[in-house]
Order: structure tokens, then sequence, then C-alpha cells
């Protein structure tokens, strides 16, 4: 019999409705799981007394005929930005430790309201701000991946959500949710061959999400299908009136309607993200992706994005500067830690609370966010940012005018070492490459495995779509998964 | 543009976070490599196009000006670092 732990969401839905197996039984496979890869530090706090609460409440409604939560038995990993009532929500900073919220963010709630039950709150890149996982005040998070050939280094599980995709990837949980802000679903997703959605920006609310750049995050789930991606991202998704920024719309019925049917769809493929130096295999699984899509009835042409390049440089203005201004909030009064030097005044006590509070990525990041919005460069610096973001916004238009949705990488390489690109902050900021256009347009885009490169490590593909159609993402990214046929998971060595 | 090492610690004091010298010093050259990059978006022609400020068309929307929330003091107060008679506390400002 398959091990419950190795079975999709909705495997575990529809066995747990059918009556093979008990929602307790599952989550008790998972606790296990979870107890046992400490190695892999992907959870900063565990919860197997509340996943067990979930599934006794889900057993005991099921033995008295209630109709079944969307996701009634199925327990699932919280990252650790998503504020859960009564539980430490640190969003990996020492500036957030012992922060127990007296709410319930909209997502996490919603989630438990259809069932889900909770194994615990997952690692992440303080505040959200790392593409690697070593920003973590706890610690970093290994990726279950090994490159072959007895190459025992830890590598990078992706970031910001790498505690999700770790723990996903390694069977701690089906599923998980994540936050986007430039690619953080998508490239740990692409590091650990599991997929997962950033939807257009306002589906998900923000409320009770500890925020990193407003304009920018988003969540959505990860998972290791697509189809599980689309049952959790339409109980995730909903107007808010606690969000201002929320949509209010009716949330689709993604699920129902899957399809990997993709004839009368046209695919475009961006030149511009096909630079000189591409990663010859990132390049060869591209095309693969191109003849999948081909062969799923698409019709592919080549689009142009001509503000490509700008892309990064602008995330790296506006991202901080909205950080810079959101983070201003820690300051050692309402919550968190508070550093109290002897006899230090007010002003004294904001600046060492900080200093001692803060990891080095995020007061670099506030810093810089600081001088860009300073008197004297803020035209220069942000206001410019702003314009660019605009034209990038409109070349996404401007393609979609000719096709419905685009094709890209998701991340410029496979999975690389621990500690390989720490000294240059500008190397690992270039890791973002190809997600982050989306994120500055507020547009939907998937992460799906591919396959696996020369070392053994998964790479992925990325689809971008029309804003508001997480549909034909899905779809598109679903022909790739049938097609790719990826099956491949990491050796147990935890 | 080039930032010394007086820009750095007075970014440092806007940004109310204390650093040492020797901090500030390694910050220099981090923080210039990463707005030199940055620059180059000096050389977009924006002409006739708007800061962006939304991604999706969306629409203020406003409500009637009632207490919709609230009475929830102790929760507020629940995770202060110091609180005192049902207030925030914070060293003395004033002598």
């Amino acid at each position: 019999m398959t091990e419950l732990t190795d079975l999709t969401v909705a495997e575990i839905r529809d066995g747990f409705r059918a009556g093979d197996f008990s929602a307790r039984e599952v989550a008790s496979a998972f606790n296990a799981n979870v107890a046992a890869a400490k190695a892999l530090n992907a959870f900063i706090v565990e919860t197997p007394e509340k996943a067990l609460e979930a599934a006794d409440a889900a057993d005991k409604a099921k033995a008295a005929g209630e109709a079944p939560g969307a996701l009634a038995g199925v327990p699932i990993g919280m990252k650790d930005l998503f504020c859960t009532q009564g539980v430490q929500t640190t969003a990996a900073s020492h500036m957030l430790e012992g922060f127990m919220p007296t709410y319930e963010s909209t997502v996490s709630g919603k989630l438990w309201a259809a069932g889900a039950g909770m194994l615990g709150k997952l690692n992440l890149d303080q505040f959200a701000m790392g593409s690697s996982n070593e920003t973590s005040y706890f610690g970093n998070v290994i990726s279950p991946w090994r490159r072959g050939g007895g190459d025992n280094a830890a590598l990078a599980p992706g970031g910001s959500s790498g505690g999700s995709s770790s723990a996903i990837s390694a069977r701690l949980c089906p599923a998980a949710t994540g936050t986007d802000t430039g690619g953080s679903i998508r490239q740990p997703a692409a590091f650990t061959g599991i997929s997962g959605i950033k939807p257009t920006y306002g589906r998900c609310s923000r409320w009770g999400i500890v925020a990193f750049a407003s304009s920018l995050d988003q969540a959505g789930p990860m998972a290791r299908t697509v189809r599980d991606n689309a049952i959790l991202l339409e109980v995730m998704s909903g107007f808010d009136p606690k969000d201002s920024t929320s949509l209010d719309l009716p949330v689709p019925q993604w699920e129902a309607n899957l399809s990997s049917d993709l004839r009368g769809k046209t695919v475009g493929i961006p030149k511009e993200y096909r630079p000189d130096g591409l990663n010859a295999e990132i390049s060869a699984l591209w095309d693969r992706g191109i003849e999948w899509l081909k062969d799923a009835g698409a019709n592919v042409i080549e689009v142009s994005l001509p503000h490509t390049k700008y892309a990064l440089p602008t995330y790296y203005i506006i991202a901080p500067a909205e950080a810079s201004s959101n983070l201003a909030r820690y300051d050692g009064v309402r919550y968190g830690q508070r550093d109290l030097p002897d006899g230090a005044g007010l002003q004294d006590m904001y600046a060492a609370t900080r200093a001692a509070g803060f990891g080095p990525e995020v007061k670099r990041r506030i810093m810089i966010g600081t001088y860009v919005l300073s008197a004297g460069f803020y035209d220069a610096y942000y206001t410019q940012a702003q314009k660019v973001r605009a034209l990038i916004a409109r070349d996404f238009e401007q393609a979609f005018e000719q096709c419905d949705l685009l094709l890209t990488p998701t991340a410029p390489s496979a999975s690389f070492a621990l500690g390989e690109k720490q000294a240059d902050p500008l190397a690992m900021y270039l890791n973002d490459v190809f997600t982050v256009p989306a994120s500055l347009a507020g547009l939907p885009a998937m992460a799906v495995p591919g396959g696996l490169d020369a070392a053994g490590l998964p790479i992925g593909l990325q689809i971008i779509g029309k804003a508001l159609d997480e549909q034909t993402v899905l779809n598109a990214s679903l022909a790739i998964e049938e097609r790719a046929g990826f099956a491949a998971r990491p050796d147990k060595w935890w | 543009m080039s930032i010394d090492l007086q820009t750095v610690k007075k970014i440092a004091s806007l940004s109310r976070i204390s650093v040492s010298e020797a901090e500030a010093q390694a910050m220099v050259p981090e923080l210039n490599n990463i707005l030199g990059w940055v620059e180059q978006l000096g050389e977009v022609d924006v002409t006739g196009v708007e800061p962006m400020t939304a991604v999706i068309p969306n629409h203020q929307r406003l409500r009637d000006d009632v207490v919709t929330d609230g009475d929830v003091r102790d929760k507020v107060l629940a995770n202060a670092p110091q609180a005192e008679h049902g207030f925030f506390a914070v060293p003395k400002v004033i002598e």
C-alpha cells in the first residue's frame, strides 16, 4: 500500500471522504515525518496537536454525516509569515521571537475553516527577504535534494518560502502556504521539484500576513501537483474587506475547470528571457516546454518584453522602499523585542532594538529603502522606478494582445550550495531575474517542475498569465506536468 | 552617485538602526554596489509615463465612518514588551 505521506492533497481528500483512512491516521503519519526530519530545519514551530485536533474534528463531523469541508482531513504547513492565533509567528526574525498573535490571518483562517489542519509554522528567509533561506534567525533550511555522485553539500531550498518547498518535497506535508513578493513561491518550488502559483495581485487577502512590500506581496499555495494547487488556491482566495487591495470578485472553480487541452491558445516566448550565457540545461528544458505546449494544441509565437532587463533594478528599489516603511513598525514598543541600554532614551531604544532585532539582509534593505525615499533622491530613484514599473506592465499588456500566456524558465539555474552566493548580495538578487517581472505587473504566474539537470537536481518552467486568468495558467501548467512526467523525489538522508 | 561613510551613518540614523563604525564601513561598498547597479534605470526614457501606483485597477472602497471593531485593549497590549495601567510603556521622554 502507498504510504499516506506520499498521497497528494486530492488523494487525501478523496480517500478520507471514501473512508479509505481516517483523518487522524493521515495527520499522525505526517506528524511522524515532521518529527523525524529535524535535519532539514523546515519548521520553526511544530504543532502536531493542532494537526490532530483538526483531524479529529473532521473524523467526528464525517461520523455525524456532515458535509466535509474542501480540505477536511488534509494537514498542511503554514509559512511563518502568516499570523496564527496563539501560535508563535516570527517571520523568521529575532525581532518577532515570542510574538503570539491574538488574531488569525485571513488566508490561514480560510484554510482552517475548510477543514485543513496545521502541522506547524514553516521556516523562511527573515521577513521574506532572501532567495536561499540563509537569512532566517532560526538557521538555514536545507533542501532534501542532493547532487548525485556522493556530493553531500547542503543545498538551498530556494527562498523565501524555503521551509515550505523543503517540507513538501520531503513529504513532511502534502501542501503548504507560501508568499511571493518577487518569486518567493516560484523559485523555491523550482529548486525542489514541486509546483506553486502566485495568483493575480489582490486575489488573496494580505490581512494578517507580516508585510514586506505591500504592492507586491501575494500569498499562494505550494504542492506537488497542479491540481493540488488549484484546490488550495480556491480556498485561499476571495474578497476581504480588511485588505483595501483585495479584489471584490467571485473565486472561479479552478479545479473543476482544469483542462490540459490548449487548442486555440497562443503561447508567447519572450525573447528577452534568453540572454547570452543562459544555462544550457535551462535553455534546453525551455525548448522541451515549448514542444510540450505545442503537443497540447497550443500555437507558439515569439514575443518581446523590451523592458525586461530593468525589472530587477526596479524591484530592488520598490521592494526595499516599501519594506523600509512597513518595517518601521518594529520599534520595541507594541510587540516584539525591546533592547533598552542603560540610561537610554526613546530614540536610543528604537535604534538599539532595531540593530539587535534585524538580520544583516533586512538592515541592508531597510537602509536602501530609506536612501531611495530620502529627500533629494526620491525622484531620481523611487519615482523613476515607479515609471519603469509602468513600462514593464505595459510590455506585458502589449504581449497579451498577441498571446494568452507566456512560457519562461523559473530560475536561471538549479539549486546551489548553501554559502555559495552569500558573500555577494547582488549575485543572490539575480536569482529572481525570471520571476520578478510578473510580480511587478501583478500577474498570475506558476512554477512547475520540468526535469532534472545533469547533477540530478530539479529545474522548472514558469507560466505567466493575464491578470485574473489563473485558469489558463493552471491549465498550461497541467499540460506541462502531464508531459514532463516528473516523478523524481529526493533520496531520504535526513 | 557614490555613498560615503557619513552618508551610511546618516541613512542608519534615519532608519533608526544603530551601527558600529565597523558595520558602517562594511556597508559602504555593499550599498554602493547595489545602488550603482540600480542606477541603470536612469537610462530608460520615461517621457510621458505616469508612475505606477496600483498594478490591478481597483477602486478605493468607502464605508460609513462608524466603529466596527475595538474594545480589545488587552489583546492589543498582549505582546507589548512593557505595558502599564492599560498603556504601552516607553522610557521617559520628558524630564
